[in-house]
């Protein structure tokens, strides 16, 4: 046992202690930050100018009848103005003009919009949907029956705004966002994926080292060669929890940092204005406040016993994930003697988990469809697929029935993997079939 | 007294039987060597005794009582397939390995500064493997596998990739653990290193133990009553003053002195000879020419793969 810290050891120490490691931890965290905040930021900073937007028309019948917005503002100008317009528009102010030739009635394309800029769906959107607006009214408006404006205006209040609330075992209800737990889903999802590949492969390619170093035939005069691949596999683990408790810390931390300069919680007063004061100089006034005020709905929605258990569930399916995928992907480097006679095992291995973040996509449609369910059951997708409706709060039998098959599962792989592993490693030079490792496997016993 | 004992080891490999009822007795204290060629179960035979595998059938005791996982820290073993990892420092790396055989920390650290001083290595202890040589690498092999003074060491094909200054060194360091009272135990195609080092010899070929036996005994055994005779004077005067069964092999003139290999015929004597020569020729040299172990180790292994096809093809 002492034999076996000692590798676990090892291992933990020299990935621990390259620079590799260290600049992952630091930038993982930074990606998921701004994987959190970049998209609330963008979103409180399209186009807050307001812009101005010429309207010709030429019709005659659609004065005002394109609404303001809150950052753009339309101006109908005179008819005459139409021949030298694209040269004047922006020495006016404008940003854009909308040209209406036509009875837009009878000719539904004779509207166009000119820009020297890509315009935007949303001042698409907004033209022609209060252009489809008025022309509904007009063509109801048509028919001459009476009272119709009234029966418009009531047509045009009717407002339907869905909101999804999540209810609790205890009968409270906390309004949820589906984007969030989606986002949630997702991340939680790759990164099980991620990991396991990462630190899965990086268990294969610790295996072949020691085999093409020629040092595991030392190591195994002093230890089982069992002792020697689990070692590997758990101080590897225990390297990929330590990346993964660093990215919760440091993500969490920069979460917090940015969300207390906005939402004023509590922060060391020199620090918070340093802070503020650097970002100021990049945006004004409105605009902090606005994503301010966006952060905190992002935060408000956020759920924190989800959050808790769902790092609960990932760290054990991770590590369920993980030991399964190692223990293959250790016999896969003590089979080998090269990355190049790898890759007709590892394809396969890799076939289940790839199939896994595809099937994931299915699940956000679905969490709870037969697909979601039998795909979180067996046990090479369970990790992924399992992680990714855990934010969608399954059942908790079928949590722990996929928890329950993925541990049996691994126990097995592990057992066969140390049988494949024991006779690999000191094979120099052979070309590995499967059947060779079918020969492996039922020999090794003794 | 008996020190290893492999009792009819048999090892069976799918297709292949690797080992078919092997024994070997190694002396407490003496150097061992374990002779065959490729692929005759010289590594599977040392990898049971480092418990790496497991016989089939048949055992292995040491020093009389069967071998337990624990024995491992009483051995020292350097593989044929022996490496380091690269990327390691090298004195991290030795406690390391070191600790693996149940040294604490500060017992590694302090054996490891005596062989360092004594190789005059200590330059090394924080560059990386990858930055040695191999000759350098193969040093801190040598190191890593004798650091915990274990009882028994195996050696396999210790002398493969030295160079003559190294493998000379290794030569030394070999019977230095002798002294000490180590009993080693070594493969090798090295004939030259078996005449000099080895007290015992096992010939396994094609997975049987063709030939065993103490060197000296072995070399006496396969002697063919060879004489190297130096004398002075012409080179015919042997032929004509020596009993005809004496069958003179050949004469290298030389200006003073001839050099003549003298084969004796069965039941002659040394004594015989000079009697027959000693009125006539100035003799200067006498010596019985004993067969290098490569001699033995050729024509055993060629009439043991002999009657193994006369077998096959009856």
């Amino acid at each position: 046992m002492n034999k076996i810290s000692l590798i676990i050891k090892r291992e933990y120490l020299t990935r621990v202690k390259k620079k590799s490691f260290l600049i992952m931890s630091i930038v993982g965290p930074m990606l998921f930050a701004l994987m959190i905040i970049l998209p609330t930021w963008f979103a409180s900073m399209d186009d807050t100018s307001e812009k101005k937007i010429a309207v010709i028309d030429a019709v005659g019948k659609y004065d005002k009848k394109i609404e303001n917005t809150e950052y753009l503002r339309f101006e109908w100008l005179e008819q005459g103005k139409k021949d030298d317009f694209s040269k004047e528009y922006k020495e006016q102010g404008y940003a854009a003009y909308v040209i209406i030739e036509k009875d837009l009635l009878e000719y539904p394309d004779a509207v166009a919009i000119y820009s020297d800029i890509q315009v935007t769906a949303d001042v698409k959107g907004h033209v022609s949907r209060s252009l489809k607006r008025y022309l509904e009214t007009e063509k109801l408006n048509s028919y001459q029956i009476s009272g119709l404006d009234g029966i418009i205006k009531e047509i045009h209040d009717v407002k339907v705004n869905v909101k999804t609330i999540k209810l609790s075992d205890d009968g409270t209800e906390k309004e949820s966002s589906t984007e969030i737990t989606m986002i949630g889903a997702i991340i939680f999802a790759l990164m099980v994926y991620m990991f396991v590949i990462m630190y899965g492969t990086q268990v294969m390619r610790g295996v072949m080292e020691e085999k093409t170093n020629r040092i595991v035939e030392v190591i195994i005069s002093s230890v089982k060669p069992f002792q020697l691949m689990m070692g590997k596999i758990i101080g590897i683990a225990m390297v990929a929890l330590t990346q993964f408790l660093i990215w919760v810390v440091l993500s969490f931390g920069v979460a917090f940092l940015i969300s207390s300069i906005f939402l004023g919680g509590e922060m060391p007063e020199s620090n918070q204005i340093q802070m503020a004061q650097s970002i100021n100089a990049e945006m004004d006034q409105t605009q902090t406040s606005e994503f301010a005020d966006s952060l905190a709905k992002v935060f408000e929605k956020i759920d924190l016993v989800t959050v808790v258990s769902s790092l609960f569930a990932f760290i054990y399916l991770f590590i369920g994930g993980y030991l399964l995928y190692a223990s293959l992907f250790a016999a896969i480097g003590s089979a080998v003697d090269s990355e190049t006679d790898s890759q007709q095992f590892v394809l396969p291995v890799m076939m289940p988990l790839i199939l896994s973040m595809y099937v994931v996509m299915g699940v956000f449609q679905n969490p709870g469809s037969d697909l979601a369910f039998w795909f979180s059951m067996i046990p090479f997708t369970s990790p992924v697929v399992m992680m990714a409706r855990i934010p969608f709060q399954p059942p908790v039998w079928e949590i722990v029935l996929s928890m329950v098959i993925l541990t049996g599962t691994f126990i097995f792989t592990t057992w066969v993997a140390g049988r494949i592993y024991r006779t690999g490693i000191l094979m120099y030079g052979k070309k590995v079939s499967y059947s060779e490792l079918w020969k492996w496997f039922k020999y090794s016993g003794k | 007294m008996i020190f290893l004992e492999a009792k009819q080891v048999v090892k069976q490999f799918a297709a292949h039987l690797a080992l078919d009822h092997v024994d070997i007795q190694v002396p407490e204290g003496s150097i061992y060597g374990l002779l065959g060629p490729n692929g005759a179960g010289k590594t599977t035979l040392i990898r049971i005794i480092n418990q790496i595998t497991g016989p089939d059938s048949g055992e292995i005791l040491l020093n009389g009582k069967a071998l337990k996982p624990e024995d491992v820290q009483r051995i020292g073993y350097l593989p044929e397939e022996r490496g380091l990892y690269k990327k390691m420092k090298v004195g991290e790396q030795a406690v390391y390995l070191a600790r693996l055989k149940g040294l604490s920390r500060n017992d590694a650290i302090k054996k490891l500064k005596y062989w360092f001083e004594k190789f005059e290595i200590q330059a090394w202890w924080d560059k990386k493997v990858e930055e040695l040589s191999k000759g350098m690498q193969q040093k801190i092999q040598f190191v890593v596998t004798v650091l915990h003074d274990p009882q028994l060491l195996i050696f396999d094909e210790p002398f493969s990739g030295f160079d003559p200054i190294n493998a000379n060194i290794l030569k030394q360091e070999i019977l230095a653990q002798k002294e000490k009272g180590a009993t080693i135990l070594f493969s090798t195609h090295n004939m030259g290193s078996v005449e000099e080092l080895c007290d015992h010899i096992t010939l396994i070929n094609k997975s049987k133990t063709i030939l065993t036996g103490e060197v000296d005994d072995i070399r006496q055994k396969y002697k063919d009553n060879l004489i190297k005779l130096d004398y002075m004077g012409e080179t015919d005067i042997l032929s004509r003053h020596l009993e005809s069964d004496y069958t003179i092999q050949s004469i290298e003139p030389d200006h003073r002195l001839n050099t003549a290999m003298i084969q004796m015929p069965e039941g002659g004597s040394v004594n015989k000879m000079i009697n027959q020569l000693v009125d006539h020729v100035e003799i200067h040299g006498l010596q019985e020419v004993l067969p290098t172990m490569n001699d033995i180790f050729i024509k055993v292994v060629e009439q043991s793969n002999l009657t193994k096809s006369v077998i096959k093809e009856s």
